[in-house]
Parts: C-alpha cells; sequence; structure tokens
C-alpha cells in the first residue's frame, strides 16, 4: 500500500518459512513493484506485420500497439513447420527490424504532403486565376519560374500543403505532360514489388492506365546477374534458405550470410553441425569467414580466375582423367556440352562461331517449323546428326516436344559429348580463344606475359552444309580447351600440370588471386567429390557483391560452370543460391494484372532504367570506357568502333532493348497523324521511321522532346541509396548543385558518339517535377518538388513474399496512418481521381502508340538469329520483328480513377498466364466479382471492386498460382501442352486450395506449386531451382533448352564472351591528373557491399541503429593503407574522383585487404555528414564516386533467352570497377552557416 | 526575523524534508535516484566526485556529531572547548578544500560538457550551486573562527541546534549574537534542507534502503509469497514445498 511503510517491517517476525535444508526462504516482501515491470510489456493488441524494406528476410513480426500508439515489436514465431529432419525457420529477424517502430513517431517521419516552397507561392499564384492544368502550362512556359524551383532541389525550403493542393498539381503535371510531349516522358520508379505488392502496384497501375513508364530496378540496382537469363532463361530462381541444411557441401562465395542474411544465417550454423562442409571466399576476412573449413581470401575483382582455376581441377579429374558417371550423364542431358559449334574462319584461323541449327543442314533435319532455332548434336545411336527435343525451336509454333527427354523426332538418343577419341573426329584444328587477362591494370597486373589470343587444338568433325563443309565441335571440347585442359591433342595453351603458370591453372589463379594454388585445389576436389557421392548436392552461396564488376558474367559464368560441371542445378541441397534483394515476387502472374493495369490495356510501358539514367542524367557525356577497351581479340568483321551508348540506341532501334520516351512525337499526335493518313498504326510508323520523318527518343537524348519531364519515385530512394553517378543525377536530371568534377568529352576532346547526337551544351534539371512517396525524409524527399506523406508498414494492409522462404504473409495496419499520412494504394487513388476530375475537357480518350521490344517468353523471341539493322539497310523494318512493335493502346483519360478501383475486362478475354503460358481465368474474375462485389456506377460498372488494399489482396490472391490451387492446376495443364508431358500431379488435390488475405494474416502461408518457378513445394523437397527442370524434363528457356554454357550470339562472340574467361576490372580513368591534388597518394579500389546496421539506407537514419556504429558515414580502410596516408581511426575523410566526393569517418580494421576501401552501400547523407572540401557540398554519398557504365552484350535482343524481359535482362548498374583518392580531412565543415544565394560560385567550379 | 529564521525555519525546512521526502518515496519511487551522467561522460566525475562525497561526508557526520552531541558529554570525556574547535577547524577544512575542489570539479564537468549540460535539470544545477556556495560560506566561518579560539562560539551553535531539536522555545536566542556569515551558513544549510526532497539529493537516503540484508538472508533460493488471497482455500497451496 505504502512503499515506504512496506518497507518498514523490521519488526516483522524473522521466522520465515524455509525449505531445502534451509537453503530456500519464502518472502513476505510487497510485490507491488512488479506491476510496473508487468505494465511496460502490457498492451491492448497485437497485429502481425512485416518490414517493406527489400531485405530477403521477410520475416512475420508481432506489432504491439498500446492506447492507440504501436510500442514494439517482436519476432512471430508461428511460420508453418518444414518437415521432419528438417530445421524450422523461425524465429526470424534482427535488430534493424526490431527498430523499425521508432521510425513512426521519429522527427525524420514525413508528416504532411510537403511541396518545394518557390513552386508552392507560384502556384498558388497561378491558381487564383487559372484552372489546374493552365497553371501548370504557364508555369513551365515561364523559364525564370521553373528554374526558381528546379535550382533550389535538395537546398531545404519546403512548405505544408493539403492532400488537395500536392495531388491537384501532381495531376496537372502528369496531365500536361502526356498532352504535351506524351505520356512516355511521366516516369515511375518502384523497386521490388515482393516487399509490398500492393504498394508497388499502385503507382504502377496508375502510370500504366495513363501510359507511363515503370522503371525496372533489379537490372539497376546490378542485383541481376545477366549470367543468369544466359544461362537459364530465368531472371533468378534460387534454393529457399532451408535447403542449405541439405547441402553437403557449402561454398560461400562474397555472401556474408550472418550478417546480410541474418534470420536465415542459423540454417547455416545447423548445416555445420549437421556435418556440412564449407569454404568461404571473401577478401575480406568478414563475419562469414569465420564459418568456414577454410577461408579464401581472393583479391577482390579476380573471382572468375579462381572459378577457372576450380574449374581446371573439377574438368581434369572429374571429367577427363576419370568421369564421373553421373557428372557425365547430366551434363548430356541438361547442359549444351553435347551440342555442336560451328567453326568459323577469321584471317586463316578458326574461331568457334554459331550454334549448329537443323537450318544450316540440307533437309533441315525434317524439321520445317524454326529449324534455324534448332540446335543439332551428334547422336550416338544412329551414328548422325539430330535436333534434340527442347530447343526454343520446339517452344513455339508446336506442342508435344518442347522437353528434355532424350528423343530428337520422337526417337530415342544418346548425345555425344567429345570427339576426343580417334575414331571419332577427322581431324585435330587449332581454334583461337580470347585471353584477357593481359588487359589487367594496377594493382590488378601480374608478372605473367600471356598474349590475347591462345590458340588450342581441337578435335572437329566436319559436315556437309548448305554452303559447303564446314568444321563443327561440341562445346564441350571447346569448353575443355578454353579451361586450358591438355587431352593429348597436342598444342599450345593446354596442360596437364597444375603447377604450370597456363591460363586456367590453379598457378596460374595463386598469381592473379593470391590464393595459394593447393588451397584452390583442395576446395576443387572437396567440391566436386561431394557432388558425385550426393548426385548433386554442393552448393555456391554468393550476394551480389561479384556481380558488381563490370564484367560480372565472366564471375557469375564460372561459377554457374562449376555447377553444372558437378550436376548441382536441380538438385535439392545443390545448385546455384544467388540471394541479392527480395526479389521473388511469389504470386507474380496473379499480380501483373493488377500492377500493370493489364485489366484494361496492354502492353505496359516498361523501361530498362539503367539504360534510361545512363541517356538521361548524361551519364554518357562522360563515357570513359571505349568499346575497342572491351573487345575481343576474336571478334567477327563488324562496325564496333562506337560509343556505348551508340550500341544500347542501336539495341533500342532494332527492337532489343525498350525505350522511354518511345518517340520524339507525341504517341498520342502519332496515332492521330496514322489515322489521318488513313493508316495502320505499326504500318505507319515503320514508314515514317523508315523516311526519317519520325525519329526515336533514344537518338538524340539531350533534345528537351525528349527529357522525362515527371518521376515518381516510390518505395525508394532513388538519389540516397542505388543512384549509381548520383552527382550526375543532381547536375543533369535535377538541374542543382552537384559534385561532378570530370569534364564531358565535348569538353575533353573525346571521341563523341556517332547515333548519339551531341549537344554542346548539355541540359540542366531535365525534370519538371520530381514527386516522392515516402515516410522518412530520405535523401530523395529532400530533393523533391513534392513529398506525400506514407503509410508505414505497421499503417497498411499489404503482402510480402522473398525467396528466402516459400511462404506469403502480410502487412497490416496495426494503427491508422499517423498523422496526414496515407498509404500508397490511398494515395495514388487519390491522385487518379484528382486526374480524372481535372482531364476531361483537355484529354480526352486518347490512342497512344506503345513500342515494345521483342520480349524473352513470346513467340517474338525467336527473331533474330542474325545481327541486322534496319537503318543501316541490311534489312526492312518489319515492326515487332527487326524493331519494336508499335502496338495501339486506347487510353481513357477521363475514367483513370474508375479504372483503377476496378478489375478491367481484357483478363476475360485474353485470359493471364506467364512465362509464355496462358490460361483462362473467368472462374477467379467471377470469384471475386462475389468476393469484393461490383462497381456499381462509373466507366467501369459491373466489373469486381479494387478499392482498398485488402481488395488489391484479394485479386493477386485469386489469379495467381502460387496461391490459389484451381489456378495451379490450370497453369500445369498449359505447360503440359508445350511439353507433351504429365506435370498436373504437382498440384494434384490443390483444386480447393485457396489462400485468402485473412489466412495469412492468421499465420505465414506455404506457396503451391506452380510453373511460373523452377522449384516445387512439397513434403519431400525444398524449394530449389531448376528443380522441375530436371525432374520433370521442362525445358530450361534458352536457345538449346539446357543450361547453355557457351552464348554464341554475336555479340558475345564480339565481345570475347562466348565461353566464360577471367576478364580483370576495367580501368574507368576517373582519377585524372586534374583532380587529383598533390600530396593526396593514396588510391584504392571502392567496394560499396551491404551493411549490418540498416537495409538499403533503411535504418541508417534510426537512432537506435546509428548508435550501435559510428552515429554517421564510415569507411573501412586496412592499417597499412590508412598508416601510409596519416589516418587514424575515426578520422573524418574524404573520398574523390571526377564523379564526385564524398566525406565520412574511417574505420581502420585489421579486416581489409589493402587496396580497397569499404563503404557500406546507402549511408545517406542525411544524419551526421560534414560538407566536402573538394565539391564545397554536403558530403555526398556512396554513389557520389561512382558513374554507370554500360555493357553492350547486356543489350542483346531478339535471341531466345537473350531478349529483353522486365527485370529479368538489360544493361545493370556495376560500380565496383571504381578507384578514390582517399585523404584525412583537413578542416571540417558542417556547411551549417546560412546559405548565400550566390551562383557565381558554383559556375566557378565548374 | 532572527526568530523566524533560526527558530522557526529550522522547523519549517526539516518538515519538508521529511513529509517531502515521503511523499517523493510514495508517489515517484522510480524518480529517487543519483541520476549519475557517468554514462555520458567518465572524465572529471571519479576524481571530482570522490574528493566532493569525501570531503561533504567528513563533514556531514562532523556537523553531525559536533553539533549533536550532548555538551556535558565532551565535558565528561574531558575534550576542551578549545581542543573540539581547533580539531572542528582543521578536519573541516581539509574535508572542505577537498569538497569545494571536487565540487568545483563536477560543476565545471556539468556546465561545459554539452552532454551533460543538457541532460542537466534545473534542480541539479541548483543544488550544486547551493552545496559550493554552502561550502564557501562554511569555509570562510573558519577565518571568523580563528579570531577567538575558545571555543565559545562553538557552544552556542551545540546550544542551539540541541535546542531546536529538543522543542526547547528560545533555541534562536542561542545565537542570536554570532557572526553574520555563521547565520548565512545555517540559514543556506537549512535552506539545503528544505530542497532536499526536490533534489538528487534524496540519494543520500538510499543509504538506508540498500540491500545490505540481502548479505544476512539465509537461503538462496527465494520464493516469493502469493501476491493476493486465494479464492478458496482449497487452492491453497502449501507455502513451503513439500520435502
Amino acid at each position: 500500500m505504502s512503499h515506504l511503510l512496506d518497507r518498514l517491517n523490521f519488526l516483522q517476525s524473522r521466522e520465515t518459512d524455509q525449505f531445502s535444508n534451509g537453503h530456500g526462504q519464502v518472502t513476505r516482501e510487497n510485490r507491488d513493484w512488479e506491476e510496473t515491470y508487468r505494465n511496460r510489456w502490457r498492451h491492448d493488441k497485437v497485429v502481425r506485420s512485416t518490414h517493406g524494406v527489400n531485405c530477403t528476410g521477410s520475416c512475420s513480426w508481432k506489432i504491439y500497439v498500446k492506447s492507440g500508439i504501436v510500442t514494439w515489436e517482436t519476432q512471430q514465431t508461428d511460420y508453418p513447420r518444414t518437415r521432419a529432419d528438417l530445421p524450422n525457420h523461425e524465429p526470424r529477424g534482427c535488430a534493424r527490424g526490431a527498430s523499425y517502430s521508432w521510425y513512426l513517431y521519429s522527427a525524420n517521419r514525413v508528416k504532411n504532403p510537403l511541396v518545394r516552397g518557390r513552386l508552392m507561392k507560384a502556384w498558388r499564384k497561378l491558381r487564383e486565376t487559372m484552372e489546374p492544368i493552365e497553371a501548370w502550362t504557364t508555369l513551365q512556359a515561364d523559364p525564370i519560374l521553373r528554374a526558381s524551383y528546379v535550382e533550389t532541389r535538395g537546398k531545404g525550403g519546403f512548405v505544408r500543403a493539403t492532400w488537395d493542393e500536392a495531388t491537384e498539381i501532381t495531376a496537372a503535371a502528369n496531365a500536361y505532360t502526356a498532352k504535351t510531349y506524351g505520356p512516355d516522358r511521366v516516369f515511375g520508379f518502384s523497386p521490388i514489388p515482393a516487399m509490398s505488392m500492393v504498394s508497388y502496384a499502385a503507382g504502377s497501375r496508375y502510370l500504366s492506365l495513363m501510359g507511363g513508364v515503370c522503371m525496372s530496378f533489379y537490372d539497376w540496382y546490378c542485383d541481376l546477374p545477366p549470367a543468369s537469363p544466359m544461362t537459364w532463361g530465368e531472371q533468378t530462381d534460387v534454393p529457399e534458405s532451408a535447403d542449405w541444411y541439405n547441402s553437403g557441401y557449402l561454398l560461400l562465395w562474397g555472401s556474408n550470410v550472418p550478417q546480410t542474411r541474418t534470420p536465415d544465417a542459423h540454417f547455416y550454423t545447423e548445416a555445420r553441425y549437421k556435418g556440412t562442409r564449407s569454404a568461404v571466399i571473401c577478401p575480406d576476412y568478414s563475419e562469414a569467414a569465420k564459418f568456414g573449413d577454410v577461408w579464401l581470401n581472393a583479391k577482390q575483382g579476380t573471382d572468375a580466375a579462381l572459378a577457372m582455376a576450380f574449374g581446371h581441377v573439377i574438368l581434369r579429374e572429374f571429367h577427363l582423367d576419370r568421369q564421373a558417371e553421373y557428372f557425365e550423364d547430366y551434363t548430356r542431358k541438361y547442359s549444351d556440352f553435347p551440342m555442336l559449334v560451328r567453326l568459323d574462319e577469321k584471317n586463316g584461323k578458326l574461331v568457334p562461331g554459331r550454334f549448329l541449327r537443323a537450318d544450316d543442314l540440307d533437309g533441315k533435319l525434317g524439321e520445317d517449323n524454326n529449324p534455324e532455332w534448332k540446335t543439332v548434336a551428334f547422336d550416338e545411336v544412329s551414328q548422325a546428326l539430330v535436333a534434340p527435343n527442347g530447343s526454343v525451336g520446339y517452344r513455339w509454333g508446336e506442342d508435344g516436344e518442347w522437353n528434355l527427354e532424350e528423343k530428337a523426332n520422337a526417337v530415342e538418343t544418346k548425345l555425344k559429348m567429345s570427339f576426343v577419341l580417334e575414331e571419332d573426329h577427322d581431324a585435330i584444328l587449332g581454334v583461337d580463344f580470347p585471353y584477357f587477362g593481359g588487359e589487367a591494370f594496377g594493382q590488378f597486373k601480374t608478372d605473367a606475359d600471356h598474349p590475347d589470343i591462345l590458340t588450342r587444338n581441337i578435335p572437329v568433325k566436319k559436315i556437309q552444309t548448305a554452303e559447303g563443309e564446314i568444321a563443327v565441335a561440341t562445346v564441350f571440347d571447346l569448353f575443355c580447351a578454353n579451361y586450358g585442359l591438355d587431352r593429348g591433342l597436342g598444342g599450345d595453351w593446354v596442360t596437364s600440370d597444375y603447377a604450370n603458370d597456363m591460363p586456367g591453372t590453379p598457378a596460374w589463379a595463386e598469381k592473379i588471386t593470391g590464393v595459394p594454388a593447393d588451397k584452390i585445389i583442395h576446395v576443387a576436389r572437396g567440391f566436386a567429390d561431394n557432388a558425385e557421392k550426393t548426385n548433386g548436392k554442393s552448393m555456391i552461396i554468393i550476394g551480389a557483391a561479384m556481380n558488381h564488376w563490370f564484367h560480372m558474367d565472366m564471375n557469375y559464368r564460372g561459377v554457374i560452370n562449376m555447377l553444372v560441371m558437378c550436376g548441382c542445378v536441380g538438385q535439392s541441397g545443390g545448385g546455384w543460391a544467388h540471394y541479392v534483394g527480395q526479389e521473388k515476387l511469389r504470386p507474380q502472374t496473379g499480380w501483373q494484372p493488377l500492377a500493370f493495369a493489364l485489366d484494361w490495356n496492354r502492353p505496359p510501358r516498361h523501361m530498362n532504367s539503367t539504360s534510361a539514367w545512363y541517356a538521361h542524367t548524361d551519364q554518357w557525356r562522360y563515357e570513359t570506357l571505349k568499346a575497342d577497351e572491351i573487345l575481343s581479340p576474336t571478334a567477327p568483321e563488324g562496325d564496333w568502333d562506337i560509343s556505348l551508348i551508340d550500341y544500347n540506341i542501336r539495341a533500342e532501334r532494332m527492337g532489343w532493348l525498350p525505350s522511354a520516351p518511345q518517340l520524339k512525337t507525341n504517341p498520342l499526335e502519332v496515332a492521330k497523324a496514322a489515322k489521318a493518313a488513313g493508316k495502320e498504326i505499326p504500318a505507319y510508323v515503320a514508314e515514317t521511321l523508315k523516311s526519317g520523318d519520325l525519329e526515336m527518343s533514344c537518338e538524340d537524348p539531350d533534345n528537351p522532346a525528349n527529357w522525362p519531364r515527371n518521376l515518381f519515385v516510390w518505395r525508394s530512394n532513388l538519389l540516397g541509396s542505388s543512384g549509381k553517378g548520383h552527382e550526375y543525377f543532381l547536375k543533369h536530371l535535377l538541374g542543382t548543385d552537384h559534385g561532378v568534377m570530370g569534364k564531358d568529352l565535348g569538353q575533353d576532346g573525346g571521341q563523341l558518339p556517332k547515333e548519339a547526337k551531341w549537344h554542346d551544351q548539355a541540359p540542366r534539371g531535365k525534370l519538371d517535377l520530381l514527386v516522392t512517396i515516402d515516410f522518412r525524409m530520405s535523401t530523395t524527399c529532400v530533393y523533391s518538388d513534392i513529398v506525400l506523406p506514407t503509410a508505414s508498414w505497421y499503417e497498411k494492409d499489404d503482402m510480402n513474399t522473398s525467396d528466402m522462404h516459400p511462404f506469403i504473409h502480410p502487412l497490416q495496419a496495426a494503427v491508422d496512418p499517423a498523422y496526414e499520412s496515407k498509404s500508397d494504394w490511398e494515395i495514388f487513388k487519390a491522385i487518379a481521381r484528382k486526374f480524372q476530375e481535372i482531364a476531361p475537357g483537355y484529354l480526352g480518350k486518347e490512342t497512344d502508340i506503345v513500342a515494345l521490344p521483342i520480349l524473352h517468353d513470346t513467340p517474338a523471341e525467336i527473331a533474330q538469329d542474325q545481327v541486322k539493322d534496319w537503318k543501316k539497310g541490311e534489312c526492312d523494318l518489319i515492326p515487332g520483328r527487326t524493331a519494336p512493335a508499335f502496338l495501339a493502346v486506347e487510353r481513357d483519360y477521363t475514367a483513370i480513377y474508375d479504372r483503377f478501383t476496378a478489375l478491367g475486362p481484357m483478363l476475360d478475354k485474353l485470359g493471364n498466364g506467364g512465362k509464355g503460358i496462358t490460361w483462362n481465368t473467368q472462374d477467379e474474375i467471377d470469384n471475386l466479382s462475389a468476393l469484393n462485389g461490383v462497381q456499381l456506377e462509373g466507366a467501369a460498372a459491373g466489373r469486381p471492386r479494387i478499392e482498398t488494399a485488402i481488395d488489391a489482396c484479394e485479386v493477386i490472391l485469386m489469379l495467381a498460382p502460387e496461391t490459389n490451387g484451381n489456378v495451379a492446376v490450370k497453369a500445369w495443364e498449359a505447360l503440359e501442352k508445350a511439353t507433351g508431358r504429365d506435370h498436373a500431379h504437382l498440384a494434384e488435390g490443390e483444386h480447393g486450395n485457396k489462400i485468402r488475405f485473412h489466412d495469412i494474416a492468421a499465420q505465414p502461408r506455404k506457396i503451391i506449386s506452380s510453373p511460373t518457378w523452377s522449384g516445387i513445394e512439397s513434403e519431400k523437397v525444398s524449394y530449389n531451382a531448376g528443380y522441375t527442370n530436371v525432374h520433370e524434363l521442362i525445358p530450361w528457356r534458352t536457345l538449346t533448352g539446357r543450361q547453355q554454357l557457351y552464348q554464341d550470339h554475336l555479340w558475345m562472340r564480339a565481345f570475347g564472351e562466348g565461353f566464360m574467361s577471367y576478364r580483370p576490372p576495367v580501368d574507368l580513368k576517373t582519377i585524372t591528373a586534374t583532380v587529383q591534388d598533390a600530396g593526396d597518394d593514396l588510391v584504392l579500389n571502392f567496394i560499396t557491399p551491404h551493411q549490418k546496421w540498416g537495409i538499403h539506407s533503411t535504418y541508417t537514419d534510426n537512432l537506435l541503429m546509428l548508435t550501435l556504429n559510428r552515429g554517421g558515414p564510415v569507411i573501412w580502410i586496412s592499417e597499412t593503407d590508412a598508416r601510409s596516408a596519416g589516418i587514424v581511426d575515426n578520422d573524418w575523410v574524404e573520398l574523390y574522383n571526377t564523379n564526385g566526393a564524398l566525406t565520412a569517418r574511417a574505420v581502420v580494421s585489421q579486416r581489409i585487404k589493402d587496396g580497397t576501401t569499404f563503404m557500406y552501400h546507402a549511408q545517406e547523407k542525411i544524419v551526421n555528414t560534414p560538407g566536402s572540401e573538394k565539391t564545397g557540398h554536403r558530403g555526398g554519398i556512396h554513389n557520389s564516386v561512382t558513374r554507370a557504365v554500360l555493357k553492350p552484350t547486356h543489350m542483346i535482343g531478339g535471341y531466345a533467352q537473350q531478349s529483353y524481359g522486365f527485370n529479368y535482362y538489360g544493361t545493370v548498374g556495376a560500380n565496383r570497377d571504381e578507384f578514390v583518392v582517399v585523404r584525412k580531412m583537413r578542416h571540417v565543415d558542417w556547411l551549417d552557416r546560412e546559405k548565400s544565394w550566390d551562383a557565381s560560385a558554383q559556375e566557378a567550379a565548374e | 526575523m532572527h526568530n523566524f529564521l533560526f527558530g522557526l525555519y529550522p522547523y519549517i525546512a526539516l518538515s519538508v524534508l521529511i513529509i517531502g521526502s515521503i511523499a517523493r518515496y510514495e508517489r515517484d519511487p522510480f524518480t529517487w535516484k543519483s541520476s549519475s551522467s557517468q554514462l555520458l561522460r567518465r572524465k572529471q566525475l571519479v576524481v571530482g566526485s570522490i574528493l566532493f562525497h569525501v570531503g561533504v561526508l567528513v563533514i556531514f557526520f562532523g556537523h553531525l556529531i559536533g553539533l549533536l552531541t550532548p555538551i556535558w558529554l565532551f565535558d565528561a570525556l574531558g575534550i576542551g572547548h578549545g581542543t573540539k574547535q581547533v580539531l572542528a577547524v582543521v578536519a573541516g577544512g581539509i574535508a572542505g578544500v577537498m569538497a569545494l575542489v571536487g565540487g568545483g570539479m563536477l560543476m565545471h564537468r556539468r556546465w561545459t560538457d554539452p552532454r551533460i549540460r543538457r541532460t542537466s535539470s534545473f534542480a541539479d544545477n541548483a543544488i550544486l550551486a547551493l552545496l559550493l556556495a554552502q561550502l564557501v560560506l562554511g569555509l570562510g566561518t573558519i577565518f571568523v573562527s580563528l579570531q577567538h579560539l575558545d571555543g565559545h562560539e562553538m557552544t552556542t551553535f551545540m546550544a542551539w541546534a540541541l535546542g531546536i531539536v529538543t522543542f526547547q522555545s528560545g533555541a534562536a536566542d542561542h545565537i542570536a549574537g554570532a557572526a553574520l556569515i555563521f547565520k548565512l551558513h545555517i540559514f543556506l544549510g537549512l535552506t539545503i534542507f528544505l530542497v532536499f526532497p526536490f533534489t538528487r539529493l534524496v540519494h543520500i537516503l538510499s543509504g538506508f534502503s540498500a540491500p545490505i540484508r540481502y548479505l544476512l538472508r539465509p537461503g538462496y533460493q527465494i520464493v516469493r509469497t502469493r501476491r493476493q488471497k486465494p479464492l478458496a482455500a482449497s487452492d491453497t497451496p502449501k507455502s513451503t514445498p513439500a520435502e
């Protein structure tokens, strides 16, 4: 009752109850104080939600609410079980997620709609007399008014606005842009739908209804490994983390599992306890390194050399000296090893050319359908050439033979892998292979001296073709030669001695990577030996680290080669475990119609971001890498001497890559002109493009007609995180203060592009309006014109999936959105409503023309077996075949909102599908009408409602095979038609299984097996990529239908990447004499791995996480390097090159390899970041010293698996080849003075 | 006025001290703490705090014994008033200087370290200032005392203090003729008693509730009794588990 009186118990009896012979005692003290602690943890309710943060963890959390306030969160523990003998998933979570609730009520929360002050002032003034669109038109027409807010981006000055005003400006800008320049000048960037799929769909649905552009992200982030589509025709498919436990050998390669896959790391530990062997490869002593039996600290950027040496040992010991039966059998069935490659003559010497096709042979092997797309092998049974089942030619235009049965023309075959035996080959011929190791510069140089062309002896068969006699060889024979293996055929550049320093051997790799040869041999043997004994249960876990180098494909293909050689892909416990972002959108095919408004109009506008940002932020104007620096010495004759942007322009022109904007003339106007001319749209566009009356936008990115005008950024921090070439974004796209210190090609006297039009004066401030939607004031928000406050992850309903586990689970509104925030779904609804309100009279029902590149997984993907450019007169312009398709799309700008909130009729007509198969989905639409109800009025009357975010979730869940058993069965049946095999058994009994939103609110649910993915969910195996290819004999979606280790496209061969080889990092030449100050002698390779204190930029401004590290941006540096520059731990340092500069504190650590500096990616410049002495502007982020550089081989299209797909193929934003000057800061300036509005300082800096 | 300040004010101050402390202990037990800023900055704290606390404790017990021990006890023990005064001046002087130096360091630290400055309340600053002022005044009395070493004046303070604690009217008269500096010292001392419950000084009393008895507790497995009376007698578990 009273604390004091309770204390005054001196007079109480000392007699106490005792027990356990007096060792125990019962006390009679007052226990009221316990109530305090009990109250501390008492709460009103617990709601299930998660963190939509592009973290593969995808952990389900309990959100605690007390008095209407979210107070804390703890990990959910109720994941469905795995199965006997396999550890369960729970508990999942980490310190980052546990700190999230801090954000909800923090000072960094965006609480109201914010508009840049000067814009708001001008807008309110104009709106006194004008209608919204008129006001925006006037504002844009006045260069002084426009510049007044454009130039202040990133310099503060926001004022509060109402939702009505903010959405009105946005809608007016969108309408004006669509009418004036074309709807494809409205861009939207939002990444990783899997992290909150409805929030993504909200913006993309709005954009797709109005004709705007959805920008890709996976490629831009450089998480997309192009090696995956090249090899498998699959964007990325990987095992769930539970499958690590089934592995016998885990090779961790550049993946820091405990740090970046924290909630899954327990499977690694458990696997180690089980007895799984493990080797860890990474240049630094990472947290993962201590898990391994052995740690190989290869020099950064030389992984391909290591992979080659591993492959050399594996081939020697398991394929040549002794043939492991399982490996041989696997590679014959599931790889392109037996396929035949034509050997072309170049300057009197032979180089590997195209795959031999049925079309090359007299009689075309009896194949009438797509003979030019059916690859050929030699059959041991019939001793004749055959076109085996499964190649892409069988996929389109016919049914039943697109499978991996060992058959050709319905006859059993056994394909021959090698002509090495005397009786099998007709000759031994020298074939040239490029060698790039000699191009290494700086710290990558070795003392070895090998020529750039290595001629090796190959056993060949001579065959008659329509063109006469040619020599062919199997992929396997060429492959072994490429690894430098001596097979007793004589000749140079092959060896049987590991200690011989010859490209491919362990001794050679030791010189490049620094890893001792004996360790290389040991790991290679261990890896392959385990795979042989377990039928492929050796796994390689990789992060994006290796994929961020310019020559990432070599690293990745080196790894993939090892896995295929050892038969690991498609086997539980084995294979390629590439974990980057949260890209696994499990119910993808259910989500797509909602997200891209495919229920109303098709196709949507998709753009590959890397090419778009490269062009629109004018990074191409500063390009330092020339094509001839990366061209192969064995390249076929061709016009290769063009700039990287020229390659991209050709790719867009030939329909390989998408474009945004697409045509220089407003497509709405082009459609009108076509109508006026009385012509079909494709024909009209083709005609005017040929005549030159119409131009593609890509040819002149700096022309104001071709600028992106409006940009939405939501669920993303483009400028604070992924924006490679950050300072170029600021300079050219935004037109504000920037830190670019290099000169462009015009000023520098460099070689100007041939295809891209050069303007001497580069544009500044291309964007009219930047709208960012976020819950926290990120770097992107700081640079925006309008910031809209969105609901946090505990304040909205949405869904979440990951590749690390097979569950789908929700985000839920534990509390209503705080302050004035709204969910993304409601925000875009509000913008759509405003658009519909103001558009009539200005825009009505319009015909839009969408340029569609040749897409993977469509019949068009076999469009171009030869590279021909219509503009150069090499072929005619045939839309959809030699150029993009030009498709008319009817838009109703007066019904954007009505369409947004209802499921349109197109699904009824065209059905649903994905990855090349379609099915009727009428049942599901009827179900949705019943479940969600139908719209009663408006342009979408009678259609199923999608009013709330939960309605939207229901649409996804209903349409997706992964969450609706009925659809799964239909999908498998659709696939059966193509393969001619029985697959529906995989979804047997699932007909009635339908997962609804309230099901996942109760407990995370395991998804249903679907043909959209190559793994299955069952009681027998964990989810593992390639499983159905191997076990169901479904072909990989490649040219050969197999795992394709040889890439025969002309551009692949030209750039020397037909086969995998070691290519050293490229020299980007960003440290010039002009930029480097005297005395700044420390130059380091700039590496940006993922961190421990944040997930990308989120949590890096969270006080709880800041407290656990240094409280602001840091870089890591080795002790030796630090000493050489007089840097001690915690010093402020500055890093710079021509791209810009950044400031951070130094963490001096033994962990780091000399010659490198780590800056964990996406530490923003909004917390504890001083000004740069070099640029005079605040700090900079990690991307201030980077610039995107494109690689031509990623632009290839119209060629089976090398065809475009959104986030599937395309250029990627590599950034690891960058070097920086590191110096101690002399003067730490916080720039906390009043800003002087002096433009001359900015000009002087240039 | 004199009677109010030295006759009544002591009772007001002591009442506030006692009632205020009890009220705070009852109402806000979690604020009953020393509010150490050691986590924010260790520098200056260790030396400053030890000097200050040792000094202050010596002074505190010196005053307690010096003022409240009945005069006849000193006489009976044969300690002369002069001797006592010299003892008080020497011991008090040394302890006073220690406390002053330590307190000065603490104040410098509190007022110059930006983080501690930001986390300090008005009471934190005020009590430190009061204590330092009191130390200065206390040390100042030494100079007055040294002018007459017969110890007489000291006996008047003892008489006053004993008079106050034994509720004798007219206690204030004992010190009517004391030097001003003594009066100021006494007044400020009483004021410190007055503000005691509103400051971090309450941690002094924590000594009484320190868990010393844990050391004497017989068992090492402690079981608390149930908080509420069970509903039915049949549900009552045995308070002593069966052996």
